[in-house]
């Protein structure tokens, strides 16, 4: 395994590899390895070497950093100067049998992971500003810019978000990062059917709220929550999180329990318990421990609880909905259920992505969503245009 | 631009025809007065008639068309509304302009799940109006909302006074329907693969064709108010804004103005912005009242505690209206008072403004032309004015080495060359200012993957186009190509 401490020593590997035609497996802490298919390599490059802080002027909203650097100590940073990654990124390490707080920024763009406040403030490609990498032809370039606005060029950033290490290798990133609501509210329904709550959660982004967080968690996930949040609920809790500055979350939180109030009557949830619960939801808690197969579903929002319905057959399935139904989080016995699981997704508009297998993932097939021919012929010469001798992660991602 | 083909021009007539055998009827322009009004786009500095014009109403028009092109080595220049700033929709004289005009309807508005499905010919501001009565919006909103179009927004990434908050373009759209150069029309969204929309947007036209496009619509805030900020230098103004967000407040908007741009605005609108003053800014706060009135507060506060020597809040929605009226009609006000003017576009890092003004109003000196600044002071986009008379010999050229300057000083103090508007035809060949070989190479790959024989929109963006094949075999080594002095085209 190599581990080197610069771009330039990652390009030397990469271009090596590339020469010798040496499948390479590239990977931060690991925390989210399992995830796809099987990577066929031979060498790993790990870059947790590459870490530290290098550019950060919170009143330009804008930090630079080295691939490897801990996610934990970026937001610790950040957060000693009230702000935040607004798209909220999850910490997959424990949901896969990882430690805690060992993601590396480098992973988490390349898996394009974000949390709840996706909803209001987007993905982890919606803040990724700027990169150097090393391509699959073991060259150094670089894209985007350290500047929030920039459309110099096409935008490679949003290419890399969520390519899994399959067509550079990064090893510097620019992120784009924002104030720190000063508090935040949780406005919590008790009791909802998933379909009543999908509703609910519609009424209120259709609000000029501004709501930061959607959850529809059934009452098993309920009961998951850390004590003294909802756990003790012994039913469905529908969650919908309100922040800001204090005048503000306490009258946009009173306006929607009012607007909510056909659904039932609202409790409030104070600013350490919504901290706690959204956490909770941010790292997948109800479905951490469990080995059973796991699946990241994107929908259309009001089609989240029906791709719970349509699976319900094949037993054993458990799911909890967050981005107001947008994303759903969906438990099968097996990942032998993968076809069932992808149909499903497809029908309801949307994809499912394989986080979590009982044993190893196997091929990128089970993984993935199918593409259309034509999509997948588009993905592979956009690969092929980055890693023509196909030694980044190959296995990985489907079509790549 | 590439020289146009002979071979292509002599055979002009069996493509006209082959055209009208797609597009039937008056759809297809070919004859000198008919092609005229398409010469330009929003810079008109540059003009140059197509060799014909088509304006397909269906999906499938466009693919028959891109696919016979294709098939004959014919270059095709997409164009929405016309009013790229960067001479992105700039035809060719031995090009097919394909205008997407017809395509102008919404398709379908679905508010449950809080998106609408449009046509690339739909207006920015049509997609606000269509969903307004419910109470949504379409958040981007560039200054040409009124006649800019969601296609071109989509190839250009354009942004807007409210971005700061909302986003750019990129941010609000959730998938397009695009036809390639060889006919294939993609559906493209979050599919879980590579995030080709993400490149889509934003990449002027040489991907691909967008033919429908759906956006994420939004509830409007509640409510809206601006505050009026007077500075006596440019540094305090510049320190206000840094100082509103290290206290953690996004606004909606914050706009500035220096003293040219203050003089010309209310000659022209009247907004009663105050002249006496260096610097304006605009800080647009947008949400729930309670808020709005708490980050009000705490904007003049520290605006105050800048030395603001004017402040001023407004009280109702018809005097947020009026200190905008000034800001948004910035640029005709340049254009009373000069004959032309070239609006640049470079985003810096906002610390770095004073010293980019004070190194303007040297380059103003040292060119002889003078220069109005507007600023989207919350992101850092910075808009130069620099005013110009076409028809004095040599003022042109002037203001072109004028602004290529400025956009090197971006670069310079760590910014890049273009925040909004694009590269187009206008800073194609300042690319290299600030992208080594090996930055460029890997995106022109990129362009090969959806565009191999390099036929949709050439001579946009990339300073000199290599052939596809080429770039496949073209190592480039520690940012140096082999064999630099060999010609590449």
């Amino acid at each position: 395994m190599a581990a080197p401490i610069s771009t330039d020593a990652v390009c030397e590997i990469v271009a090596a590899a590339h020469e010798a035609r040496t499948a390479l497996e590239i990977r931060g802490n690991g925390t989210k390895a399992g995830i796809g298919g099987n990577v066929r390599a031979s060498q790993t490059i790990e870059l947790t070497n590459l870490s530290g802080i290098l550019e950060y002027e919170m009143a330009e909203l804008v930090l630079t950093a080295r691939a490897g650097t801990r996610l934990a100590e970026i937001e610790a940073a950040l957060a000693a100067n009230n702000q935040m990654l607004a798209f909220e990124p999850a910490d997959y390490g424990p949901l896969l049998g990882h430690a805690a707080n060992a993601a590396t920024i480098g992973g988490v763009l390349a898996g394009n992971i974000a949390g709840p406040r996706r909803l209001k403030d987007g993905a982890a490609r919606d803040h990724f500003l700027g990169f150097t990498a090393v391509s699959g032809r073991g060259e150094v370039f670089k894209a985007g810019g350290k500047v929030v606005k920039n459309v110099t060029g096409y935008d490679l950033p949003k290419l890399l978000a969520g390519s899994w290490g399959t067509l550079a290798v990064m090893t510097e990133v620019t992120v784009k990062v924002l104030p720190r609501p000063a508090t935040v509210a949780t406005v919590a329904i008790a009791g909802l059917s998933a379909q009543d709550a999908s509703r609910a959660m519609s009424l209120a982004m259709g609000l000029p709220l501004e709501i930061s967080g959607a959850a529809h968690l059934p009452r098993w996930a309920a009961a998951t929550c850390p004590a003294g949040t909802v756990s003790s609920a012994n039913t469905s809790m529908t969650l919908l999180r309100i922040d800001g500055v204090a005048p503000s979350v306490a009258a946009r939180s009173q306006w929607l329990r009012d607007a909510l109030r056909d659904f039932g009557s609202a409790q409030l949830w104070d600013a350490a318990a919504s901290v706690e619960l959204w956490r909770h939801i941010r790292d997948v808690g109800p479905m951490r421990g469990a080995l059973d197969a796991l699946w990241r579903i994107h929908v259309p929002p009001m089609n989240g609880w029906r791709v719970h319905d349509a699976l319900a057959s094949l037993g054993e399935v458990r799911s909890f909905q967050d981005w107001a139904g947008g994303l759903v989080w969906l438990s099968t016995g097996s990942a032998a259920q993968g076809a069932a699981v992808h149909a499903a997704a497809q029908h309801a508009g949307g994809h499912a992505m394989l986080i979590r297998a009982p044993q190893a993932a196997g091929d990128a097939a089970t993984a993935f969503a199918p593409t259309h021919p034509a999509l997948d012929t588009l993905t592979r010469r956009v690969k092929a245009a980055f890693d023509p001798a196909n030694i980044l992660n190959p296995g990985r991602l489907f079509g790549a | 631009m590439p020289p146009p083909d002979q071979e292509v021009l002599r055979r002009k007539d069996e493509i006209v025809a082959a055209l009208r055998a797609i597009v039937p009827g008056e759809s297809v322009i070919a004859d000198p007065d008919g092609v005229r009004p398409y010469e330009s786009d929003g810079l008109t500095a540059y003009r140059q008639p197509p060799m014909v014009v088509v304006l397909p109403h269906t999906t499938e028009q466009v693919a028959r068309i891109l696919k016979w092109c294709g098939e004959q080595g014919v270059k095709v220049v997409p164009r929405g509304a016309g009013t790229s700033l960067s001479g992105g929709a700039l035809p060719l004289a031995d090009g097919v302009l394909l205008g997407m005009a017809r395509f102008n309807r919404v398709l379908n508005i679905d508010y449950d799940n809080r998106f609408a499905v449009v046509q690339p010919g739909v207006t920015n501001l049509a997609i606000t109006h269509a969903v307004q009565e419910r109470g949504f919006y379409y958040a981007p909103d560039p200054s040409s909302q009124i006649a800019c179009s969601i296609g071109g927004n989509v190839a250009e990434n354009s942004g807007g006074v409210h971005c700061l908050k909302y986003g750019l373009t990129t941010n609000n759209v959730l998938g397009v329907e695009l036809v390639l150069m060889n006919g294939e029309v993609l559906r493209i969204a979050d599919t879980g693969g590579y995030d080709l929309l993400g490149v889509i947007v934003g990449s002027e036209g040489l991907l691909g064709v967008v033919t429908e496009v759906t956006v994420r619509i939004l509830p409007k805030p509640q409510t809206a108010r601006a505050l009026l900020i007077g500075f006596a230098t440019v540094e305090s103004a510049g320190q206000c804004v840094a100082d509103v967000i290290a206290a953690g407040i996004i606004p909606a908007g914050m706009e500035m103005m220096d003293r040219p741009a203050i003089h010309a605005a209310e000659a022209f609108v009247h907004a009663g912005y105050p002249l006496d003053v260096e610097a304006l800014l605009i800080v647009e706060l947008d949400g729930f009242a309670a808020e709005c009135d708490h980050l009000l507060d705490a904007v003049a506060a520290i605006a105050q505690r800048n030395g603001a020597c004017q402040l001023k809040a407004s009280q109702n929605e018809a005097e947020r209206l009026a200190f905008w009226a000034g800001r948004k009609a910035a640029f005709p006000a340049v254009g009373r008072i000069s004959p032309d003017y070239y609006c640049m576009d470079g985003t810096i890092p906002r610390r770095k403004l004073p010293a980019v003004l004070l190194r303007m109003r040297e380059l103003s000196e040292r060119h002889g032309l003078k220069v109005a600044n507007v600023f989207h002071a919350g992101d850092g986009n910075l808009h130069p004015l620099i005013l110009y008379d076409a028809n004095q010999p040599g003022q042109l050229a002037r203001a072109e080495a004028f602004g290529a300057d400025i956009l090197r000083l971006c670069i310079q103090v760590g910014g890049v060359l273009t925040g909004e508007h694009g590269v187009g035809v206008e800073k194609r060949d300042l690319m290299p200012e600030m992208f080594t070989p090996t930055d460029l190479a890997v995106q022109q790959r990129l362009k090969c993957a959806f565009d191999p024989d390099l036929l949709l929109n050439p001579g946009k963006v990339f300073p000199a186009l290599h052939r596809c094949a080429e770039l496949g075999r073209m190592h480039v080594h520690q940012g140096r190509v082999a064999f630099p002095e060999l010609p590449r085209f």
